[in-house]
């Protein structure tokens, strides 16, 4: 008897714990399957939540802090910038500044701030918390943890009325007009003792959104804010769930628990293709990856560091190397096609700084070719095909891999099959992480794997190509990636920050490229795609940056979650040139046929759910009973 | 979850030494003190381990967003890794003492709040999930015991052998898809749950489910087979024969005889393998985003949070330390040979 009663508690508590929390909160599991037209009645009493499942954790919430992917998209909706990128085509636009003029020595930049900014709890917004901001990072280190290196050129940060801002750099700066710095509230932030703490809770902000809170590992929770100067945004919540699991992510989008995810593999987007309720984007993505030829690293000052194979020195060699890399086939197997070919340094995704090789400049993939210029640069071979360097020995490079990534892992045998083609032994070397940074940092390698996540604004990723951005002598103290080390690059790299005119500017950046490509120090392999995925039953659409191709999770700036258009309140609002709203006429549009579809599967998964439930809850029960039969015998 | 139960079984027998002198008070001393020097050697080996380990600290801080010599340098200093590291592990030490286990270097908050937040949801999920694979696995070791090669048995050790050698990863992914939008993904609440408390509490509940069944069903198996197996060396012995002539029904012998008895190993087994089962949870939580100090471990390793890592450390190998004086003392308690001897 008494196992009967266990069995049958058992059964009674599971059953509860599946049907109870979906009678105890409704608007938990049956929200986001509501039929349009009730979706539309519900927007007058409950909130539209836009839930974005994430897969990252948010490191933290402090503008001065955060340095994560998800971190920096959170407070990119929560705070404004002086300036933010366009959605057309990521050129930078004023935001919180309506205007900017630049001094005749190009070392003093006058902003105009917007007049009647309010922050989210109604106080003025002034030129005076930009200067606070920007002040606070130049005296308290603390408050450069994140993002330091934009103000580390600044000289002095004034605000002398409201409206009006004055910045005087120590060197003219070409990116004044990118500063990813979020400003905060003087009226708040002046008043913290520990500026590196949590804030409190609701952040007043001055972006689309507010947070109002914050639980760690789980969510962040924003509401719109109505002061927020270009208009209060159409959903009332924005939800950032935390997935630790991908996979999760993807199951929960399909259950309508989310709305929006990003960073799918090719096999979860492929998987969501036949699932009529979500709607599919696969976008250009801001990271190029390369592999790394160690020309012989040095340090700063210029003294040889690391163990490269010193015949890399030779450029011929290098050339050869990049000749036999055939990045056409990686982007297939690497990326299953989802990723484009091979160009320039700066990813195609940026279309103004794109670069893209052309007639001689461009290696074509050829194994005959780069034999060719092997021979012909005097690398005999010797015994098992392996050619000689010119000290006479056999050529055996070391190819350093991440361990945990699938290019890594997918690349590295194919770059190994076909060097060996062409007479050069390559060991691939899978390490961490951790491993591959130090090792690379120090110059201990031959060929590297690598990859960046650059900027709208390029001048990031050219500085890592830079003499100074080599390391001290312990080997650290820099981010180098290839150790180029150009005179005539590093002109061009301070010729660049100089030039204030975009469309000359974007002439250096282009020749720095197409020197890069020359020197042979690093072979782009492709651009990986951004593949993002939402449900149309209840999201219209959101706004991409860039407009074509473009994304709408971490983007570089506030447009996707801020147009995000609810099911049935389309079109999607798309923003011009100068940030107002046009017409949304090349929006997505969905078809809002399959609705009843996800109504009926969810009522017979929960009935089918129950019916098993019971099923085992009564086996259980008869399974007890039988067995007290047998004891009692 | 892997582990090979054998070496557990083979320490089990071991009866625990002897106190000379008698007396329990000295007993428990000995075990705490012992306890307190494992501790010990914990921090020591939790210091060292990951500052030997390759990569350096503030140089993957900074991979992928700008920055200058200066930058790092400040950083280095402000995190106190340019000390030599005597002074580093001296500073910590003297921390320690004070209850404060540092500040975390990804998230900048002190460590000690940010395990305390992680703490209970890892505890709810190990402690509900202990509390139902003990009952289960002693409930159905017994019945397969008692009736050892019946079709019960059979099937019951078949399938508990059979998710005992499941990956714990799968069998969750597996569970997520077979029950699809049945039970949530992630998490311990839905982020627009109403905040009142029986809401907050169902919501709860509902996110533990698969979780939980997932952790019963890859840990419920060493409790069952420790129990059969205790069980039918009970079995044979005299006093059950004596108990049945006394004219006890077949229940009655089980229940008030043979099955205390072979408790005893068992109920040890429960508190040594707690150890082991909050490991199991780091991939429980990890699947089901289940936000709890397994995953808070987890995370730290991969950036290389130094005392993040120092402190869930501290935790877990306190926690495992003391489950393990809890078996010792417990052992004494229940078996009164060894309080005897």
């Amino acid at each position: 008897m008494r196992s009967r009663r266990v069995a049958l508690g058992i059964a009674l508590l599971v059953s509860a714990l599946v049907t109870g929390p979906l009678v105890a909160s409704p608007g938990a599991v049956a929200a986001p399957e509501a039929a349009p037209n009730a979706k539309i009645e519900r927007a007058n009493q409950a909130p539209t939540i836009l839930k974005v499942g994430v897969t990252q954790e948010v490191d933290s919430l402090n503008p001065f802090i955060s340095i994560t992917r998800t971190g920096t998209d959170i407070l990119r909706t929560a705070f404004d910038f002086l300036t933010v990128y366009n959605q057309e085509e990521q050129k930078p636009i004023g935001s919180l500044a309506e205007s900017w003029e630049t001094s005749e020595d190009k070392l003093t930049w006058t902003f105009t701030i917007r007049p009647d900014l309010r922050w989210s709890d109604g106080e003025p917004l002034t030129a005076k918390d930009v200067a606070w901001t920007f002040n606070k990072m130049l005296t308290d280190e603390v408050a450069r943890t994140a993002n330091g290196s934009y103000v580390a050129q600044f000289e002095s940060v004034d605000a002398p009325d409201e409206t009006t801002l004055v910045v005087k750099t120590k060197v003219p700066q070409a990116t004044m007009t990118s500063l990813d710095i979020p400003i905060v509230p003087e009226h708040i932030w002046s008043k913290m003792s520990d500026i590196s703490a949590a804030p409190e809770y609701p952040m007043v902000g001055s972006g689309p959104y507010i947070i109002t809170e914050f639980k760690e590992a789980q969510f962040t929770k924003m509401v719109a804010n109505n002061n927020f100067w270009r208009g209060k945004p159409k959903v009332d919540e924005l939800h950032f769930i935390y997935y630790r699991n991908a996979d999760a992510a993807v199951t929960a989008l399909q259950n309508g628990e989310i709305d929006l995810v990003n960073k799918l593999t090719p096999q979860q987007f492929d998987s969501l293709k036949s699932d009529p309720n979500i709607v599919l984007n696969q976008a250009q993505n801001r990271r190029f990856d390369e592999i790394l030829i160690n020309p012989g690293a040095a340090t700063a000052d210029g003294t040889p560091i690391g163990d490269g194979n010193p015949a890399l020195k030779d450029i011929k060699l290098r050339e050869a190397i990049a000749t036999a890399i055939d990045t056409k086939t990686l982007v297939e197997r690497v990326w299953s096609g989802y990723g484009e070919e091979a160009a320039g340094y700066i990813p195609p995704m940026f279309k103004d700084f794109a670069w893209s090789p052309s007639g001689d400049q461009k290696r074509e993939f050829s194994l005959e070719k780069a034999n060719a210029m092997l021979d012909e640069a005097g690398y005999r071979k010797g015994p098992d095909n392996v050619r000689l360097d010119k000290e006479g020995k056999p050529l055996n490079l070391r190819l350093l891999a991440h361990a945990e990534r699938t290019i890594d892992e997918v690349a590295g045998p194919f770059i190994k099959g076909w060097l060996a083609d062409v007479g050069i032994n390559v060991t691939v070397q899978p390490v961490s992480d951790t491993q591959v940074n130090e090792a690379t940092t120090r110059g201990e390698f031959d060929l590297a794997f690598s990859g960046w996540s650059a900027n709208p604004d390029p001048d990031y990723v050219l500085s890592l190509q830079t003499c100074a951005n080599r390391p001290n002598a312990q080997g650290t103290g820099g981010t180098p990636d290839s150790f180029l080390c150009d005179e005539e690059y590093d002109a061009l790299y301070t010729q660049q920050l100089q030039e204030f005119d975009r469309a000359k500017r974007i002439e250096i950046v282009k020749q720095m490229q197409e020197m890069l490509n020359e020197k042979a120090t690093l072979v782009i392999l492709g651009y990986e795609n951004a593949l993002e995925a939402y449900r149309k039953d209840s999201f219209e659409g959101f706004p991409l940056q860039p407009r074509e191709n473009g994304v709408i999770m971490n983007q570089q700036g506030y447009w996707g979650y801020y147009g995000a258009t609810p099911a049935g309140e389309g079109p999607v609002p798309q923003f011009n040139d100068d940030g107002t709203i046009t017409d949304g006429g090349d929006a997505q549009t969905s078809d809002a046929a399959a609705e009843e579809d996800s109504n009926t599967g969810l009522v017979l998964a929960i009935v089918g759910g129950v019916i098993v439930v019971l099923l085992v809850g009564g086996l259980f029960v008869a399974r007890g009973r039988r067995k007290t039969a047998e004891d009692r015998e | 979850m892997s582990d090979i139960i054998t070496p557990t079984e083979d320490a089990l027998v071991e009866v625990p030494p002897p106190a000379r002198g008698g007396g329990t008070l000295r007993y428990v001393l000995t075990k705490i003190g012992g306890g307190l020097v494992s501790l010990a050697l914990v921090i020591v080996l939790g210091f060292l381990l990951f500052r030997v380990l390759p990569g350096d600290v503030v140089q993957s801080m900074f991979r992928g967003r700008p920055a200058t010599p200066e930058l790092m340098a400040e950083a280095e200093a402000r995190l106190g890794l340019n000390k030599p590291l005597y002074e580093q592990f001296l500073d910590y030490l003297w921390r320690l003492l004070h209850g404060d286990l540092g500040e975390s270097y990804v998230f900048n908050v002190p460590v000690t709040d940010k395990i305390l937040e992680r703490l209970w949801p890892t505890v709810l999920l190990v402690g509900v999930a202990t509390l139902i694979a003990v009952g289960l696995g002693l409930w159905l070791g017994t019945r397969s015991a008692w009736r050892r090669g019946s079709r019960f048995d059979r099937i019951s050790t078949g399938v508990a052998l059979t998710l005992w050698s499941t990956p714990t990863f799968w069998l969750g992914m597996l569970l997520l898809a077979a029950t699809s939008g049945l039970f949530p993904t992630a998490g311990l609440v839905y982020s627009d749950t109403p905040p009142d408390f029986l809401s907050q509490a169902l919501d709860v509940a509902h996110h533990m489910v698969l979780p939980t069944v997932t952790l019963v069903a890859v840990i419920y198996a060493q409790y069952q087979l420790v129990m059969r197996s205790s069980l039918l060396e009970e079995m044979d012995a005299d006093y059950l024969t004596t108990a049945r002539a006394k004219g006890l029904r077949d229940d009655q012998v089980r229940r008030r005889h043979a099955v205390p008895n072979a408790l005893l190993p068992t109920v040890t087994l429960v508190f040594l393998h707690l150890g082991m089962v909050i490991a199991g949870a780091v991939t429980t939580e990890t699947v089901f985003s289940w936000p709890g100090l397994g995953l808070l471990t987890y995370d730290a390793l991969r950036v290389r949070d130094l005392p993040l890592l120092q402190g869930t450390i501290v935790v877990l190998a306190g926690a495992v330390i003391i489950m393990n004086v809890l078996a010792d003392v417990l052992y004494r308690v229940l078996d009164p040979r060894v309080r005897a001897s």
